[in-house]
């Protein structure tokens, strides 16, 4: 059972965790002005890379908050994790 | 207008003789109908006045509360969220705590909601009452990890709980509809702690 | 044989506490202490079942949990398959037999206990041999919190099978002081008979505890028999020794060929000799020991074999002085016995000759294999030790070292000596400081002379007959005329896989040692090829003519023992399976005869059967009730959300696909949400209760994923809007009053109010009391009656119950289900979230397009609608289904196809029945379908197959009662 570090919380075991997808996915701000395609992109594809990987995560048993997370997808080791409001940190 | 107390009812109605069976290793018992209010509160200015009113500094660390005594009583102050605290007080509170913080906060951005009978409480004390917690709670209750004043909302078994470490005791605020599996389950794994086992 | 096997004296056993047992039907005695293993040793017995495959007769080889030969079925004191003889302690009354192979699970329920708990601690010490316990008692001393797992009824490990000296005293005493002092340390927990079995990442191991089953019928009930220990440390010391090796030659799977290292635990553990008369085949200088300790015994030790030309010559004297002889050079090439081991076929490696020795016990080591499956399983690199023919840890790891013969070094005094540098490292990377050092004890152990030599299998070309025999090719026991059965070199005992099987692996093309491993089932058994993994990986090497050094070994995963399911599953079993929740009313419930279903998490009244009532006569009287007089159910279950802040109209806009912001104070609206795919995911009505706040309910399923929707956008997209969501689902009693009498009903219980139309509108809500109890009312109808949705603190909500039961008898007030409300709801045509819809449905395949505003500019979901898919007109429709023949019910699920017969595969089937009822009001069954082109196939005849008849339908649209509404006001 891995730990997931709430920003808020400290670590806590990962079934108190929600997974949120790919992080700094905006919505939108103006979905009409969208092509069908470009609308598409934004609703259904979303990146999977081989490596660091930024993910939104809920502390949904916890405190509910959503935070960010820069994991590794190879080791599943969390590289950094931060506010939804924060810039996406520099990890190696 | 209130309600008749007498036809209230809390979730664990009726098993206050079966929770007594763990004593003396644990000591296991319902606190029905403490007032409980959670508040919201980004806004800081007006954090004194809310302090004023419960007779307690809100709580500033995360996964700790705070207590003290008001106007209104012994409080204790959660910590649930960066902006979130859940209020807890004598029984019958609810009502004149809910609008007196509504006062406090006036137009500044919070919220203040009854959650009176979300949750019900239950209190465990005892030698034991660490190690049955740690038969479903992945938290380190050890001392040097958890002490007096801590508070965390985790899981306990397969339910959501609010978990305070008061000074000889541990009190576990479950939801209202989890109330009768959580009872359950800490009886089924307090069994190996009773002194006559049924 | 019947002879005793036991030894006047030695042992960790209880001589004076014998243990009656049967095997395979045999009345046998042991004694305390003993394995089932030792126990069939001490009584002559080795043969304990026959071969998955070919039905050899095969014995007990190993002394632990790497034995892969034999397994046992337990019948008593619990039934239980598939257990190894050597890890099965005796008790009183054990009955247990060979197993074949596989074990059978008992047919009674399991009446055990099973159990889990947490442990944290700064330094995890698994393994409690002279390794691990100096670890442990360094670490102890440091004040660190500290726990100790060994899967062993005792500590000592591999002390256990010895009779070494530390400093001047039996090595017990060693043990027995360490083991006193750790446990007198305050937070140290120590654990036996406790098995390390799954190495996790973040320090998490999970560890399976046998806490009864030595105990027998003495078993106290209220016990858990077994214990998962889930730890969780900071640093782990892994010092879980080492497995011997066999080495594979021809026949080498009789009963009475066993790993030398096994022997000597049988001697100095148990006080059993293996046998009468002994043989040694070994590749090092471990195996003189055993020789040498079971002569020291009074067994018979006639000759010791070593592959290497160069032996030890300390070790080979004491042999001599014992009268062992020492070949050196020369190899077993074959043994013969049935049953039982009778004779040896030896000879020179590489030679011509060959003698025949009669033994009946021949003892085996090829080596070590370091035990680094927890090691691996952490990620941890292993490395090819060429000098020990074996994997060891290749690199440490930050938070967890491998030490003692798990790390390769096989020295007593090393062993100790690395325990505690590991303790002090651990210590210190945890955050603590050493305190007293553990004094290392000089040993008196024999030290090794002579490198090891790895030897996988005896060379081709040895001799495998005594000179002066005819060779007969053989035909193994059993099973006949299987080319591969001629060959009797086993590399997995378990899997009867043979050095053939290896071959035709590698001949076959495959390099990977997964692949051969696939191909050949070896190491697939209960044992996850302890003893056969290495040997089977050097054998590929040799026919690939590859170095072992440079190939990838195979991955250790967890367990590494078998976990039973029932200890996996502790006690989430029976009624603690999964969290029931209740609602407040739920004793009154149960008190009057519901019978409940599960929604989510929840058990819901489903209907209240009246005497001999089933459900289907429950939900006709239920529902008329409810459309003729006056009826009741209890709604707590649905979701509700308090939201709040200036905002709070703005937010609900975008999550709604209507309009809310227009909700007047005082008013309720009925609200759809959608995914950003356009999807349907929840529905459930909007009350306003002020300017800044609103009360929402949804679905009883999704309450909390709403919730978490919400503060998801809340949070992560629109942090600016000013608004809270709080849960208060169980701080509200939620009763809807229902049916034509309903308003007579609530007017004698809130005087304060004017229940009239005019003054309580359709979709408007009221404070005030009810029966005395402050009350919040929502005039909101999900059966197109008049209804009154009555709302109260859920410590009164049992009162308010009985309140209206009483004031409606005159009414003949009605409590009902689910099953009736959804009877109810669907003549009205009301679909449900999660039951008419599936997440690929949107509000105007629902027929719902008034529910989607026009006028707002985005709303969550709104861009979605526009896509090409969502625009298809062979979308899925909700409609309504009227069976022609109106007494036949379709099956939920049910598809629908366009002709009135089954035409050949593949069968267009056009939707799908997703609600099916009888319906009291119609006199009759009714659907909703979801069809394609549904809307445009009103009217149309489709048919339903049901088993073998196919039912005609007629499709309609969605409502089927009071089509005009006139019912709602009453
Ligand atoms: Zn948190």
């Amino acid at each position: 059972m891995q730990l997931i570090p709430c920003p808020w919380c400290g670590p806590r075991e990962e079934v108190e965790f929600h997974y949120g997808g790919q992080a700094h996915v905006a919505y939108p701000a103006e979905p009409a002005e969208l092509s069908d395609e470009e609308w598409a992109s934004f609703v259904f594809f979303r990146d999977n890379p081989r490596g660091p990987f930024a993910e939104r995560w809920s502390h949904a048993a916890g405190c509910r908050r959503w935070f960010n997370a820069v994991r590794d997808t190879r080791s599943y080791e969390l590289l950094a994790v931060y506010r939804p409001d924060q810039e996406r940190p520099v990890t190696t | 207008m209130t309600a008749d107390i007498a036809t209230r009812r809390s979730p664990l109605d009726g098993w206050t003789s079966r929770l007594a069976e763990l004593a003396p290793a644990v000591r296991l018992a319902e606190r029905p109908f403490v007032s409980q209010l959670t508040l919201r509160l980004p806004d800081s200015s007006r954090a004194a006045a809310v302090s004023t009113v419960l007779g307690v500094e809100l709580p500033s660390a995360p996964c700790t509360f705070a207590k003290g005594t008001g106007p209104h009583g012994p409080v204790e102050v959660c910590w649930l969220g960066p902006d979130e605290y859940l209020v807890l007080a004598q029984p019958g509170l609810q009502r004149t705590l809910e609008s007196a913080l509504r006062a406090a906060i006036g137009d500044a951005h919070g919220a203040v909601v009854d959650v009176s009978a979300q949750r019900t409480t239950l209190t465990l004390s005892g030698p034991n009452a660490r190690d049955l917690l740690a038969h479903g709670c992945a938290v380190d209750l050890h001392p040097s990890v958890s002490p007096t004043g801590t508070c965390v909302q985790t899981l306990l078994a397969q339910a959501g709980i609010i978990l305070l470490v008061r000074e000889a005791e541990f009190v576990v605020l479950v939801r209202a509809s989890f109330a009768t599996y959580l009872a359950a389950w800490l009886l089924d794994a307090g069994t190996e702690y009773r002194e006559q086992p049924t | 044989m019947t002879a005793d096997f036991r030894l006047p004296r030695g042992g960790r056993i209880d001589r004076d506490r014998p243990l009656r047992f049967t095997f395979n039907g045999r009345s046998l005695t042991g004694r305390q202490g003993d394995t089932l293993a030792s126990a069939l040793l001490a009584n002559g017995v080795h043969q304990v079942t026959t071969s998955i495959k070919y039905g050899r007769p095969r014995g007990i080889m190993a002394a632990g949990v790497e034995e892969p030969n034999a397994l046992v079925q337990l019948a008593e004191p619990v039934s239980e398959p598939m257990l190894t003889a050597t890890t099965v302690e005796l008790c009183d009354g054990l009955v247990a037999e060979g197993l074949v192979g596989h074990g059978r699970l008992g047919d009674e329920p399991d009446p055990a206990r099973y159990d889990s708990k947490h442990a944290h601690c700064d330094v995890l010490v698994i393994g409690a041999g002279p390794a691990g316990l100096a670890a442990a008692l360094t670490a102890a001393r440091s004040g660190a919190r500290v726990v100790v797992v060994d899967d062993q009824s005792a500590a000592g490990g591999s002390l256990l099978g010895r009779d070494d000296y530390l400093d001047d005293r039996s090595s017990d005493a060693w043990v027995r002081d360490v083991v006193a002092e750790l446990d007198a340390t305050p937070d140290v927990l120590r654990l036996d008979r406790t098995t390390a079995f799954g190495a996790y990442q973040d320090g998490f191991v999970l560890a399976l505890q046998r806490r009864t089953d030595h105990l027998g019928f003495d078993a106290p009930r209220h016990v858990a028999r077994h214990r998962i220990w889930r730890i969780r440390a900071t640093q782990t010391v892994i010092a879980t020794g080492a497995h011997e090796r066999p080495i594979v030659f021809d026949d080498n799977d009789r009963p009475g060929i066993m790993l030398a290292g096994a022997a000597r635990t049988y001697l100095h553990r148990y006080g059993v000799q293996v046998g009468k008369r002994v043989g040694v085949f070994t590749t090092n200088d471990s195996a003189y020991v055993a020789a040498i300790e079971l002569a020291e015994a009074g067994i018979d030790v006639p000759v010791l074999f070593d592959a290497r030309q160069d032996v030890p010559q300390r070790l080979r004297a004491e042999c001599a002085a014992r009268g062992i002889d020492v070949y050196p050079g020369h190899v077993v090439t074959g043994t013969e016995g049935r049953d039982h081991l009778t004779d040896v076929h030896i000879g020179p490696v590489g030679g011509e000759r060959c003698d025949t020795v009669g033994c009946d016990t021949l003892l085996v080591s090829g080596g070590w294999n370091p035990a680094v499956h927890l090691f691996s399983q952490l990620g941890g690199q292993l490395r090819y030790a060429p000098s020990l023919g074996a994997y060891v840890p290749a690199e440490a790891l930050s938070s967890a070292r491998v030490v003692g013969s798990a790390a390769g070094s096989f020295e007593l005094m090393a062993c100790i000596e690395q325990g505690a540098e590991a303790g002090r490292a651990a210590l210190t990377a945890a955050g603590f400081s050493p305190g007293a050092d553990v004094t290392v004890p000089v040993a008196d152990t024999r030290p090794d002379e002579v490198a090891a030599m790895v030897l996988w299998r005896v060379p081709e070309g040895a001799p495998k007959v005594p000179l002066g025999t005819e060779y007969v090719p053989k035909v193994p026991f059993g099973t006949a005329g299987d080319d591969n059965s001629a060959d009797a070199r086993f590399v997995d005992l378990q899997r009867d896989a043979t050095v053939s099987d290896v071959l035709r692996a590698t001949g076959a093309g495959l390099r990977s040692l997964e692949h051969v491993k696939r191909y050949t089932t070896i190491g697939t058994a209960h044992d996850q090829g302890k003893t056969s993994g290495m040997v089977a990986a050097g054998i590929v090497a040799e026919a690939l003519g590859e170095d072992l050094a440079e190939r990838r070994p195979t991955t250790f995963r967890p367990p590494y023992t078998s976990v039973p399911f029932a200890a996996l599953g502790g006690r989430d079993r029976g009624e603690l399976y999964d969290p029931v929740r209740v609602t407040a009313l739920h004793d009154w419930h149960v008190a009057h005869g519901a019978e409940f279903e599960d929604v989510g998490q929840w058990k819901r009244a489903r209907h209240y059967p009246r005497y001999d009532e089933d459900m289907h006569a429950a939900v006709l009287r239920e529902c008329r009730a409810a459309r003729e007089g006056v009826a009741l159910m209890d709604a707590s279950t649905l979701g509700k959300i308090d939201v709040q802040g200036p905002d709070a109209p703005a937010l609900l806009d975008m999550l709604y696909t209507n309009m809310m912001s227009t909700l007047k104070v005082g008013r309720i609206r009925y609200g759809v949400m959608c995914g950003i795919d356009g999807m349907v995911i929840d529905d459930g009505t909007v009350i306003r209760l002020a300017d800044d706040r609103f009360l929402l309910t949804t679905t009883t399923g999704n309450a909390a994923m709403v919730l978490d929707w919400i503060e998801e956008w809340l949070q992560t997209e629109w942090p600016h809007l000013r608004v809270f969501a709080t849960s208060v689902t169980e701080h509200w009693v939620t009763v809807p009053l229902v049916g034509p009498r309903s308003r007579d009903v609530l007017a004698a219980l809130a005087p304060d109010i004017d229940v009239s139309n005019d003054a309580f509108g359709f979709m408007t809500w009221q404070d005030t009391t009810v029966a005395g109890i402050p009350a919040r009312v929502c005039r909101i109808s999900f059966s197109g009656e008049l209804a009154y949705e009555i709302n109260v603190n859920a410590w009164h909500g049992l009162a308010l119950w009985e309140a209206l039961i009483e004031a409606g008898e005159p009414y003949g007030i009605t409590p009902y289900g689910t099953e009736t409300m959804h009877v109810l709801r669907a003549e009205k045509g009301y679909p449900i979230v999660g039951q008419d819809t599936d997440g690929t449905v949107t509000p105007q395949d629902l027929g719902m397009s008034w529910a989607v505003s026009k006028k707002k500019t985005d709303f969550i979901g709104k861009r979605s609608f526009s896509r090409p898919e969502n625009l298809r007109p062979d979308r899925k429709h909700l409609v309504g289904l009227l069976p022609a023949d109106p007494t036949v019910p379709l099956p939920e699920g049910g598809q629908i196809i366009e002709h009135d017969y089954v035409p050949e595969p593949p069968v267009r089937a056009l939707g799908h029945v997703t609600s099916s009822y009888d319906s009291a009001a119609l006199g009759r069954t009714f659907a909703f379908a979801l069809l394609r082109s549904g809307r445009e196939r009103v009217g149309e005849k489709l048919y339903v197959p049901v088993g073998d008849d196919l039912v005609a339908v007629t499709v309609t649209d969605t409502v089927f009662y009071d089509k005009e509404g006139a019912r709602r006001d009453g």
